[in-house]
C-alpha cells in the first residue's frame, strides 16, 4: 500500500508478517480481581447492581437502567466495586472490579437459551465475548446489514490473534458461520484472509478472498474498497453502507458459545515483550495486564509504554493493572528507549504523508487547521472524515508530528459537539 | 505487585520510520558535497571562503533570530546550514563577505524566519536571496567579469552569458562532457553537472527530493529550448546548454525541490516542474536576464499554492 517515490526504496513496506506453524498458546491462571470495562459512560444513579453483589462466571449484568448495554463476568466473585474510567482523549467508561472468589460457579441462564441459536440470543448473551462480535448491527433497523465480512488477518501489524485462532478453532469458525447465517438470514459471507491463511479457511466452504500483506490492507474500509469494491463515503463505517464485519476470533465465540453451551469468556492476545518477541496468551476478560506481564516474568520500568492494541492504532495505557478486553488483540510493551519521539516542529511539507495516505488526504494542509483547531474547516474542505484511522501520515512524518492524533481528537472534538448540539434541539 | 511505575501515555502511531529533518538535511549537505568540492578545487580558497562564511552567517542569522524571538533555537536541524551551503555554492568565488552576509541574512530572515520558519515559506528562502543579490549588485554576478583574474586551462566563459551576448556560434565549444565536468564557469557549487546529477539521484532515492519536480524541470527546459532552437538555430542554441549550465541543475535538484514552496501532488509537481523550466528557458531566450532559474522559480512559487489545488479526490469523498 505504501507508495514509493520513484525508484526509492529507502523505507521498506510494513508487512503484517506470518504466523509461526505451531504457536503454543499460555493460559495465564485466573486473577484475584479482574476489571469488566463498558463503553457505556458511568452513571451512578441508574446502576441496576451493587457493590458486593455475588456474580457467577458467565453471568450477563446488564448495567443500568432503560439501556440494554451489558457485560459478561468471567469469573465467580463478588463485585468489589462499579466506578467511572476515562480512556483515550476522556472518553468515559463504566468499570466494574471482581474480587475472585475460589470455587467457579458457571452461571446457567445462557445454558437454558443456549438450544435456541437466534439472533435475539446472540444479541442478548455475546456482546461481551472474546473478539466483541458486533451483534447490536444485524439487528439494527437502520443499518440493514447485507454483507458480513469475516476478517481472518488482523487489522494491525505485529498482532497474529485472528490467525491464532483460524489455525487452532477453525471448526469454531465454521460452525459460527452456519449459526450467523440462520440467525442473520444473511447468506452474503465474505471471508477475507491473509495469504497463508487460505488453505486453512478452504475447508469452510465459503469464499475466501485474499488481503494483502502489506499494512493497512486489512482494515476495514480497504477490505471494502479493494475486495468489495465498495467505496464508504467519508465519515461512514461499513455497517452504513449494510457491510458488518466481524472478526474470525469473535465467529469462533459464536460458535463455541453454542457449542459448549457457554459465553467463552477467555481472550486470546499476542504478547509482544520489549525484546519485540512474541507470545500468544489466553487469558480471561478483564485480567489486569500486570498478571499476564508476571506469568511471563516481564518487568516494567519507569517510562516505559504499554500498548493495547496494535502499534499503528492500539492505545496506551497508565497503569499495568488495565484489563483485558473483548477487543484487546494484543499487548505489546514498549522499552522507554524504543519510544519515538514527538516534536514539536511544525509540517515543513516534505510530502511523505502524501504518498503514503491510503485515503488521499491533503495531509500537509489538513494538519495546519487541526493545529489550529479548526475543526469544522478540516472536515468541509481538508478531507478529515475521508481518513480511515491507520496510522501511516504519523509514521512518517519527519517532522515528527503527531498528526493521526489530531485527526483522532479532531473526529472525537466534532462528534462531542454534534451529539451536544443534537441533545439541545432535540 | 503495583510498584507505580509511571508509564508513557501517548497516541498511535506507536511506531516512527525514524526519520528527521535533521537527517534529510545532512543528506542533502551529503549530496551537494561533489559539486563543492569540485568548485574549491578550480578556485581554491576564495571558494573555500565563500561557502564557509555562507553556512556560518546563515547559523548565526537563525541563531540570532531565534534569541531574539524567544522561540526555541533551532539550527541544530541543518535547515539554516542548508540554505547557507546552497546560497554560497551559486555565488562566484569572488564575492565579498558583506555580500555573502547579505544574501545569508535575505535567505535566512526574510526569505524564511518572518513567514514562521521552516514549512512556512512560500519561496524558497535561496532563491529570494539569490534574486535580491542580482537585481541589487548586478556586477557582482557578471560571472565573466567576476572570475576573470582566474586562469584555466579551459575556455573561462559563463556561457549563457556568451549566448545572451554573443549568439549561439558563441557556445559552440562547449562540448557537453566539458559542461559536465565544470569547466565553464559559474558559481561555486553549480557548475560540476555530474556532481549534481549525481547529488541529485542520491536525493531522489532518498525520497528525499521529489523526483517529478526535478525531471519535469528538466524536461520542460529541454522541450522548450528545443522550440526555440528549431525555430531559429542560429538566434536559440539547442537544449544542451540550456540543461548543462548556469543554474540549471542546481535548480533542478537543490533550488526547484525545496519542499515548502512547491507543490507535493503529483499533476501539480509535473506542472510547477515543466513550468519553471519553460520560464527559464523563455527569460533566458528572450528576457533580460542571462539566467532565468531563480526568476522562474519565484514566479512557480507564487502559484504553488494554486497547483496544489489540483489534487487527487480523497476516498469516500461526496461531490
Ligand atoms: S490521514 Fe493518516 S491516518 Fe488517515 S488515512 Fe491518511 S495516512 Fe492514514
Ligand atoms: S510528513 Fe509531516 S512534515 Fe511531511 S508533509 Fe506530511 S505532515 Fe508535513
Amino acid at each position: 500500500m505504501i507508495k514509493r517515490s520513484f525508484i526509492g526504496l529507502a523505507k521498506p513496506k510494513l508487512e503484517y508478517g506470518s504466523l509461526e506453524d505451531t504457536p503454543s498458546l499460555k493460559q495465564i491462571p485466573t486473577s484475584k480481581e479482574i476489571t469488566l470495562l463498558s463503553k457505556c459512560p458511568f452513571d451512578k444513579k441508574n446502576l441496576l447492581f451493587k457493590k458486593k453483589e455475588t456474580v457467577k462466571t458467565g453471568q450477563k449484568l446488564l448495567l443500568y437502567k432503560e439501556r440494554d448495554e451489558y457485560v459478561v463476568s468471567s469469573v465467580t466473585g463478588q463485585v468489589s466495586s462499579i466506578s467511572s474510567y476515562t480512556g483515550d482523549f476522556g472518553r468515559s467508561y463504566t468499570a466494574i472490579t471482581i474480587v475472585v472468589a475460589d470455587d467457579e460457579e458457571i452461571d446457567d441462564e445462557f445454558k437454558d437459551i443456549s438450544k435456541d441459536s437466534s439472533l435475539e440470543t446472540i444479541k442478548n448473551f455475546l456482546a461481551f465475548a472474546p473478539g466483541n462480535p458486533p451483534v447490536k448491527l444485524f439487528s439494527d433497523k437502520d443499518k440493514s446489514i447485507n454483507t458480513i465480512v469475516v476478517c481472518c488477518a488482523d487489522s494491525d501489524l505485529l498482532i497474529t490473534t485472528n490467525r491464532y485462532v483460524v489455525k487452532s478453532d477453525i471448526d469454531a469458525i465454521k460452525n459460527g458461520i452456519s449459526i450467523l447465517k440462520t440467525a442473520t438470514g444473511i447468506n452474503d459471507i465474505i471471508m477475507v484472509a491473509s495469504q497463508s491463511q487460505m488453505h486453512a479457511l478452504s475447508t469452510t466452504g465459503e469464499k475466501v478472498n485474499q488481503v494483502n500483506d502489506t499494512y493497512p490492507s486489512a482494515l476495514p474500509h480497504l477490505i471494502m474498497k479493494n475486495i468489495l469494491g465498495k467505496t464508504v463515503p467519508a465519515g461512514k463505517n461499513p455497517e452504513d453502507i449494510g457491510v458488518c464485519f466481524i472478526s474470525a476470533e469473535a465467529v469462533a465465540s459464536i460458535g463455541n458459545a453454542f457449542n459448549s453451551n457457554q459465553i467463552p469468556v477467555t481472550k486470546i492476545i499476542t504478547l509482544v515483550n520489549k525484546d519485540g518477541s512474541k507470545a500468544l496468551v489466553s487469558a480471561r476478560i478483564g485480567t489486569p495486564a500486570s498478571d499476564i506481564f508476571k506469568a511471563f516474568n516481564i518487568t516494567l520500568n519507569e517510562n516505559d509504554r504499554i500498548i493495547f492494541g496494535g502499534p499503528m492504532t492500539g492505545s496506551s495505557v497508565y497503569s499495568e493493572d488495565h484489563p483485558v478486553q473483548p477487543d484487546t488483540d494484543a499487548i505489546i510493551i514498549q522499552d522507554s528507549d524504543d519510544i519515538q519521539f514527538i516534536s514539536d516542529y511544525p509540517c515543513t511539507n516534505c510530502g511523505d504523508c502524501i504518498r503514503v495516505c491510503p485515503a488521499n488526504i491533503q495531509i500537509n494542509l489538513l494538519v495546519r487547521f487541526l493545529e489550529a483547531g479548526q475543526y469544522e474547516e478540516a472536515a468541509d474542505q481538508y478531507d478529515l472524515y475521508s481518513c480511515i484511522e491507520c496510522g501511516l501520515c504519523s509514521y512518517v512524518c519527519v517532522s515528527g508530528m503527531p498528526i493521526f492524533q489530531y485527526i483522532r481528537s479532531a473526529k472525537y472534538e466534532l462528534d462531542r459537539a454534534n451529539t451536544a448540539e443534537a441533545t439541545n434541539n432535540g | 505487585m503495583v510498584d507505580n511505575n509511571r508509564f508513557i501515555v501517548s497516541h498511535a502511531p506507536f511506531r516512527h520510520d525514524g526519520s528527521r529533518i535533521s537527517t534529510r538535511n545532512y543528506n542533502i549537505a551529503l549530496a551537494a558535497l561533489p559539486a563543492i568540492l569540485l568548485g574549491i578545487i578550480y578556485y581554491g580558497m576564495p571558494a573555500v571562503g565563500v561557502i564557509s562564511l555562507s553556512i556560518s552567517s546563515a547559523i548565526i542569522w537563525e541563531f540570532i533570530f531565534c534569541r531574539a524571538t524567544k522561540s526555541s533555537i533551532t539550527i541544530g536541524d541543518g535547515n539554516a546550514a542548508i540554505i547557507g551551503m546552497i546560497l554560497g555554492m551559486l555565488l562566484p568565488a569572488t564575492a565579498p563577505w558583506w555580500f555573502v552576509i547579505i544574501g545569508t541574512f535575505v535567505a535566512v530572515i526574510i526569505g524564511k524566519q518572518i513567514y514562521g520558519g521552516i514549512g512556512a515559506n512560500p519561496f524558497n528562502p535561496v532563491v529570494v536571496a539569490i534574486a535580491v543579490l542580482m537585481i541589487s549588485w548586478k556586477d557582482i554576478f557578471d560571472f565573466n567579469e567576476a572570475l576573470i583574474n582566474y586562469d584555466f586551462d579551459f575556455a573561462m566563459v559563463y556561457p549563457l552569458s556568451a549566448l545572451k551576448h554573443f549568439g549561439v556560434s558563441a557556445v559552440d565549444s562547449f562540448s557537453m562532457g566539458d559542461l559536465l565536468m565544470g569547466k565553464q564557469s559559474g558559481g561555486i557549487g553549480s557548475t560540476f553537472g555530474l556532481g549534481l546529477i549525481a547529488g541529485g539521484i542520491y536525493l531522489i532515492i532518498r525520497g528525499i527530493i521529489r523526483w517529478e519536480i526535478a525531471f519535469s524541470f528538466l524536461a520542460g527546459i529541454f522541450i522548450t529550448a528545443l522550440l526555440f532552437n528549431m525555430t531559429d538555430s542560429a538566434r536559440y542554441a539547442g537544449p544542451v546548454i540550456h540543461l548543462f549550465a548556469g543554474y540549471t541543475l542546481i535548480g533542478a535538484f537543490f533550488l526547484a525541490t525545496e519542499d515548502s514552496s512547491s507543490p507535493v501532488n503529483f499533476i501539480p509537481m509535473l506542472i510547477y516542474g515543466a513550468g519553471t523550466g519553460f520560464l527559464t528557458v523563455l527569460i533566458r531566450n528572450i528576457g533580460v536576464y542571462v539566467d532565468g532559474v531563480i526568476f522562474a522559480i519565484l514566479i512557480m512559487n507564487l502559484v504553488n499554492p494554486l497547483l496544489d489545488k489540483i489534487r487527487p479526490k480523497a476516498i469516500g469523498r461526496v461531490a
